[in-house]
């Protein structure tokens, strides 16, 4: 009765996580590869994106403290990010950083930060959501 | 928030009042909105002014008239009396010669008093107007003696008859007619009037009249008329003083004209009529009435004069004539001018109420435009304040409910961890109930569009299922879907929406149903129809039996024309002579006819109508035994009337409820189902195809749902009754594989274990809703396999199942295929692959990917890592490249790598083998793939250009990845295998 709880509880969680959006089937994909072989790919690679998204965002961080913002340099590091956002499918986040690209393209510094105090958020919620669903499951 | 949305609201409803004010504009009115009464009073005076006028006109005519026949009396009057006037004179004239002639020119005189007398009695006929004539002699004082001597008496005066004082001379009456005789020897001088009178006369030689006096003898009003008479003829130009010594007498008599002018107005007609008088105005300023009375009477406004002349032209006369009476007044002008007031004042009066009436309806209609005008915008003001309310609800509630997650996931007491896990419940049926409301919010204010995306609609359905399978197991209720095979695979639409409006049926269905099953069909619209009817005909030849066992579960269903009966028509798609969709002309439109049969509890007859009204449930125990919003339905309504059908139900008390909607989705043309798109069919497993089933199943429903996931999986599925049946078939019609159904399993005397099942014999699996442990163990004594197959069915999860059951089986059917995951693992198995990526992130699902399908992957994290690890001679089979690195791209990197590669193939060709030569032969081109996110930067010429042999999207999908692969790695054997 217990593990049938849990289990349901695990299911609504990640159901959830995609219902509202932060999620998209490249999670599924990346759940369809984890196997008896490697039973903890998906946290693994979660846990590996958000220690490289923590580096990426403090990179960010900084340049955008440095004035006249090098675009170039924004647009990279959030092309690194948007790639990690979509290999493990976080839609929101991905989202976002395309909003932040656009606005590096159009060179507006203001809507840089703002995209970027976006993107910001929305990591710390997935994060804050996987760690949830992570503890659940395990 | 509150002041910004009040605000937002008013100038909402602003926006609307100066629409509608704008289309009111266009109505202009022509009625006088004011002053109406004003204006009927004008209308009553101008047109008063106008019928006065036309009485006016009519009016005058008629005073004319009788103007003109005053004047033609009068004047007539006048002549008459002028003539027979100036005939007396005339006569008297003839008198006066008369007595000339015979009294002095003959000598002696041949005339006396008798014979004047008789002569002029017997002429008295010609002198009507004369009442006597009567000649004097001029006698002088000193002939006095002579002549009364002569005559025998003296000369009288005439105011006493006295004997005449002495005088110069005398005038004294010798000849006088009988009726005057008393006028004898009197002296005509004595009187005032006629003493002038003679003068005038004698000096004149003419006829003189006098001014009217009372005349003597009578009291009549007269004049006298003079005329005298010479001794001898007198020249015509004879003087004053030749005429007075020629003076022989006088001749004079007296017309009593009142007397006269009565008998003369007598002869004529209309005497009433009028009123005569007769002046002498000589002197002007004091006219002396010679006819008449002094009074004034008769009609004073209208009157006439006519001249008189009676040959003096000494004296002037004149007649003045006037009516005795008014004239009458001209009814016919009066009736005339008021009757037509009287219509004008009516028509206008008419008018009148008519604006009156007009304004009014105008004011009322004005005031609903407004009040209309109002209750929109408040209606609008309620859809959005709900809106906005439930969107500013939900940002919170989410925070709530994620708060919650977490507290969960901390170290609580079980007090704590229910208290925390019904606060968790509470906020979810909350946030539900807030997007519930949004939606119809949504609806109702018109914001919610439905996309047209491609979907499929048996994997929606069947997520659906999954949602409530739970809950159904935990009831025991038979949950089960089936659509039609006509259904296409992917159609167009909203499948959001769709899913709400099934979720929300299923979900009623699932609360209100305690035992027995619940259904959903899809059928499409045409093709159900036509069912329908033939259904009809043959019902009406009566039904064979009871609607028992022939639906789902074995219990009555509402609707009950919906039974197997029915069904049997609508799967059987072959033998169903179906022509509608073809005759119907329009491909690009897929009808769905979709219903939801269950079970429960049924609707309430009174309650039936009021089922899809918002915020109404059934009655008021309804929702506390269940719970819900009872909004549901009316979301589901809209939903359903936005796609372009319509919802309908058919529910009986305690027996159960069929909801049945009609939705309109686009045909997905297969052209534009490419590969990226294959991703909306289900992921399901094709290794089933061709395999046979058999299904052990006593109701034939149950049965053809079973039928139609198997089917889905390519699973040809013969259905039988009992167990012994299915398993007595041998040989190359032995199915793969035999569901059982528990109930079927359980009842009878089917209960035999199943013979041990040798290496050839087929599966045995159980379906089932739900089980036991004890039955668990049991079945698997009898010899089922461990794995069951929970109910609600769904094909993925049919599949799995059947892989788990069939084990091995999978990887080796996997080969038939021409794609698919199990291909792509024949090719990349064993495979070295090089994975290049800076992000860690995307090497490591890359890399796990690939070793999914069986490779052997080794990383680098920039491009000059890669370049070491690919020095020549390298194991690697592949490497698939990140473009967008930093320091060295991936272009960058290809190319250095094609240098070397040429380089090397140019030192073999050229018979350096010494450094290499047993290794290989071939060339060395190792295959580049790039990967990247953003497939439009990265065009394929791009990659060619720099060397690459393809480029794969990232993250992989499998499709992609797949074709990009078999491009190099098919027509090689695999060298690790």
């Amino acid at each position: 009765m217990e593990v049938n709880h849990t289990k349901s509880q695990i299911n609504f969680t990640r159901n959830s996580l995609f219902e509202q959006g932060y999620l998209d089937e490249q999670f599924t994909q990346l759940e369809d590869l984890q196997d008896d072989a490697n039973p903890n790919f998906v946290e693994e690679v979660v846990t590996l994106f958000f220690s490289d998204s923590t580096r990426l965002i403090r990179n960010v961080d900084t340049a955008l403290e440095n004035y006249p913002l090098d675009f170039c340099k924004l647009d990279d590091y959030m092309h690194q990010f948007m790639g990690s956002s979509s290999s493990i499918g976080a839609k929101k986040v991905k989202q976002e950083c395309t909003q932040f690209q656009e606005c590096c393209k159009a060179r507006n510094a203001e809507g840089c930060i703002r995209a970027f105090q976006r993107v910001k958020q929305e990591h710390a919620t997935l994060k804050r959501k996987l760690e949830t669903y992570f503890q659940v499951s395990l | 928030m509150g002041l910004k949305m009040q605000g937002h609201h008013h100038l909402v409803a602003v926006s609307l009042n100066e629409q509608q004010l704008g289309a009111k504009r266009k109505y202009t009115s022509y009625v006088p909105r004011t002053n109406q009464g004003k204006y009927l009073v004008l209308w009553i005076i101008v047109f008063g002014f106008a019928a006065i006028h036309v009485y006016r006109c009519i009016d005058e005519g008629h005073q004319q008239r009788i103007q003109e026949g005053l004047v033609s009396m009068c004047d007539q009057r006048a002549r008459m009396l002028q003539d027979q006037f100036s005939v007396c004179v005339n006569h008297v004239h003839a008198l006066a010669v008369l007595v000339s002639t015979f009294h002095y020119y003959k000598n002696p005189s041949v005339i006396d008093q008798d014979t004047f007398a008789e002569y002029t009695a017997r002429t008295a006929f010609e002198r009507p107007l004369l009442s006597g004539v009567a000649y004097a002699q001029r006698v002088m004082n000193s002939e006095r003696e002579d002549f009364e001597s002569q005559h025998g008496g003296t000369i009288r005066t005439m105011a006493n008859k006295e004997p005449s004082p002495h005088r110069d001379e005398y005038a004294p009456v010798i000849f006088s007619q009988e009726t005057v005789s008393y006028l004898n020897l009197l002296d005509m001088m004595s009187g005032e009037e006629d003493r002038e009178n003679i003068l005038r006369a004698r000096s004149t030689g003419k006829a003189v009249l006098t001014s009217p006096f009372k005349l003597l003898g009578s009291h009549h009003l007269g004049v006298v008329l003079t005329i005298p008479v010479y001794k001898s003829k007198l020249p015509p130009n004879a003087s004053v003083r030749d005429r007075i010594e020629a003076t022989a007498g006088y001749l004079g008599g007296a017309f009593d004209v009142e007397s006269l002018v009565e008998n003369l107005l007598g002869q004529l007609a209309g005497n009433q009529e009028i009123i005569v008088k007769v002046y002498d105005v000589t002197n002007t300023s004091d006219p002396l009435i010679m006819y008449g009375r002094q009074t004034q009477e008769g009609d004073q406004t209208r009157i006439h004069v006519s001249r008189l002349d009676f040959g003096d032209p000494f004296r002037k006369h004149q007649m003045t004539c006037r009516y005795l009476h008014k004239a009458p007044i001209s009814w016919t002008a009066i009736t005339t001018a008021f009757l037509g007031y009287v219509i004008v004042f009516l028509a206008g009066y008419m008018f009148y109420t008519g604006a009156i009436h007009i304004v009014q309806v105008e004011d009322d209609f004005h005031t609903m435009q407004q009040l209309k005008v109002r209750a929109e915008a408040a209606d609008v003001a309620k859809s959005q304040f709900l809106a906005t309310v439930s969107h500013e609800i939900r940002t919170p509630m989410n925070g709530i409910l994620g708060m919650l997650a977490l507290l969960l996931d901390t170290d609580l007491s079980s007090t704590q961890r229910d208290y925390a896990q019904t606060a968790q419940a509470c906020g979810r049926a909350l946030i539900t109930l807030i997007n519930e409301v949004l939606d119809r919010a949504k609806i109702e204010a018109g914001k919610l569009e439905l996309e047209a995306v491609p979907f499929d609609l048996r994997s929606i359905l069947d997520d659906v299922l999954s949602l409530f399978s739970e809950k159904s197991r935990n009831k025991g209720i038979e949950l089960a879907v089936l659509v039609s095979d006509k259904v296409p695979q992917i159609v167009m639409g909203d499948s959001g929406r769709f899913r709400q409006v099934i979720t929300n049926l299923v979900g009623n269905s699932v609360k209100f149903t305690e035992q027995g099953h619940i259904f959903v069909q899809v059928h499409l619209a045409e093709h159900s129809k036509a069912v329908q009817d033939a259904i009809l005909e043959t019902c009406m030849n009566g039904r064979s039996n009871g609607p028992q066992s022939k639906t789902l579960s074995g219990r009555e269903a509402a609707d009950d024309r919906n039974h197997w009966d029915k069904f049997k028509h609508l799967i059987a798609d072959e033998e169903f002579p179906f022509q509608v969709l073809t005759s119907d002309g329009n491909f690009q439109d897929v009808n769905l006819m979709v219903s939801v049969e269950d079970t429960g509890i049924g609707i309430p007859l009174h309650a039936q109508e009021l089922v899809f009204m918002p915020f109404m449930q059934a009655d008021s125990s309804t929702s506390r035994h269940y719970g819900g919003t009872g909004i549901g339905l009316s979301i589901s309504k809209c939903l359903v009337e936005l796609m372009g059908g319509q919802i309908s139900f058919i529910s009986r008390p305690e027996i159960g409820s069929t909801f049945s909607f009609m939705a309109k989705f686009k045909r997905c043309e297969k052209n534009t189902v490419t590969d990226p798109k294959k991703s909306l069919y289900d992921d399901l497993p094709t290794s089933f195809k061709g395999m046979k089933a058999t299904v052990v199943d006593t109701k034939p429903v149950r049965a053809a749902v079973t039928r139609y996931h198997l089917k889905r999986l390519g699973v040809l599925v013969e259905i039988v009754n009992s167990i012994k049946t299915a398993v007595s078939v041998s040989g190359s019609g032995q199915p793969d594989m035999i569901l059982v159904e528990k109930d079927v399993w359980l009842s009878g005397d089917d209960l035999i274990p199943v013979s041990r099942p040798v290496s050839k014999s087929p599966k045995m699996i159980l379906l089932a809703t739900n089980i036991t442990g004890g039955e668990f163990d049991k079945a698997k004594a009898a010899g089922f396999s461990d794995t069951l197959i929970m109910k609600p069915l769904r094909a993925s999860m049919v599949a799995a199942c059947l892989q788990q059951v069939l084990g091995t089986r999978k990887v080796e059917q996997g080969k038939v295929m021409a794609n698919g995951s199990v291909y792509l693992r024949g090719l990349l198995c064993g495979r070295k692959i090089l994975v290049v990526d800076d992000n860690r992130v995307n090497r490591r699902v890359a890399a796990g990917a690939l070793k999914k399908f069986g490779a052997e992957v080794e990383c680098a994290d920039s491009g000059k890592a890669a370049l070491d690890l690919l020095q020549i001679p390298h194991g690697f089979d592949a490497c698939f490249m990140d473009i967008q690195m930093p320091e060295m791209d991936g272009f960058e990197a290809t190319r250095r790598i094609r240098k070397v590669e040429s380089m090397i193939n140019e030192q073999q060709t050229s018979g350096s083998m010494d450094v290499c030569c047993n290794i290989r032969t071939t060339e060395w081109h190792l295959p580049i793939l790039a990967m990247t996110a953003d497939v439009i930067q990265a065009t394929f010429e791009e990659c060619q250009k720099s060397g690459m042999d393809g480029y794969v999207s990232k993250p992989f999908q499998e499709e992609n990845l797949y074709q990009e692969v078999a491009k190099f790695f098919e027509s090689k054997p695999a060298t690790g295998s």
